[in-house]
């Protein structure tokens, strides 16, 4: 298990500290992972075989069931699923089946990722108003990309968990789109 | 000649940079050292990798390189600030289709909260779960 909060490490930090986990738990201030790994949104699991090999693409999880229904989805299945894949009881999935899995990302995605890079070097640097702009620009290239729109919003003053968000959701939701979007168990 | 952050991946290099009415133009030297890059008789050159470069008259001019040209050439997402002197480059458009798209895990590293590196490749012959999680 190798955790990455996609947060400030002092954001992060509390969190850690309290589970004081035994597995590797990461920071990703970068968002190293949704460049790499075209991810939008947390939580996002990958199963990742000996090989080295996807065998599960980018998933939503919750840890508690409380939270899995926001995405409409049982943790308790997602767990038992888990639990046989790594004690080697689930036959492997069929790869076309898998790839048609992964989401592709599109041009527009992964230029909003290089302006959220920009940002958060500028944001580094104290020029807070120029990292605004490209933390705007990089949500209004990836509407669905919430790492930017929701992960920035601390940066920007705003409360992760209050209007804006909640503003933002609505919009989504209204437009036909869905917030969370996990791979069917099984 | 004015100072400039290139930031490859978020790697930051100083280089020193031309802007003018075109765009902002990287001394050649500046390129080699934020990207690898060379330019070289036969095009752009990274290890045994040449990229020709006849096509792109934009590119070089006065022993520079103009950066919206050679973000194209070399299919990387660019975000360009001429006001603050910065711009990042993102990993290549195609590594995504050929490392995830294949079922490859791409490796990365990061660090913990005490600032010590951990990389993905390390857990080889094990099963990882990875788990992207925020407190927002």
């Amino acid at each position: 298990m190798i955790t990455a909060a996609v947060d400030r490490a002092a954001d992060a930090r509390p969190w850690i500290e309290r589970a004081s986990p035994t597995h590797p738990s990461l920071i990703d201030e970068e968002h190293r992972l949704g460049e790499l790994y075209n991810m939008v949104n947390v939580p996002t699991v990958v199963w990742i075989d000996e090989e080295g090999r996807i065998a599960r693409p980018n998933d939503v999880a919750f840890t508690t069931e409380k939270g899995g229904k926001y995405a409409d989805v049982s943790t308790d299945e997602q767990m038992a699923l888990l639990r046989s894949w790594v004690r080697g009881e689930l036959p492997p999935k069929p790869e076309d089946v898998l790839r048609a899995q992964v989401a592709p990302a599109s041009t527009g995605s992964q230029a909003a990722r290089a302006h959220f890079g920009l940002g958060w070097w500028l944001y580094q640097s104290g020029y807070t108003d120029a990292a605004e702009h490209q933390f705007r620009i990089g949500g209004e290239l990836a509407p669905d990309d919430f790492m930017i729109r929701r992960g920035t919003m601390r940066l920007r003053g705003s409360d992760p968990f209050g209007p804006e968000f909640r503003e933002m959701v609505t919009e989504w939701l209204t437009l036909g789109h869905t917030y969370y979007l996990p791979l069917p168990v099984g | 000649m004015t100072s400039f952050m290139l930031l490859d991946v978020g790697r930051p290099t100083e280089v020193e940079t031309t802007i003018d009415q075109d765009g902002v133009w990287i001394g050649a030297a500046g390129v080699e050292a934020a990207l690898g890059w060379e330019l070289k008789p036969e095009g752009l050159c990274k290890d045994d990798v040449c990229i020709p470069i006849a096509d792109h008259q934009g590119l070089v001019s006065n022993g520079a390189m103009h950066l919206e040209t050679l973000a194209d050439l070399l299919r990387r997402p660019l975000a360009l600030s001429k006001e603050h002197g910065a711009a990042y480059l993102g990993p290549p458009l195609d590594l995504y289709d050929q490392t995830v798209g294949a079922l490859q895990a791409p490796d990365f590293t990061l660090p913990d909260l005490d600032g010590q590196l951990h990389s993905l490749s390390e857990h080889r012959g094990s099963k990882v779960l990875l788990a992207a999680w925020a407190s927002w």
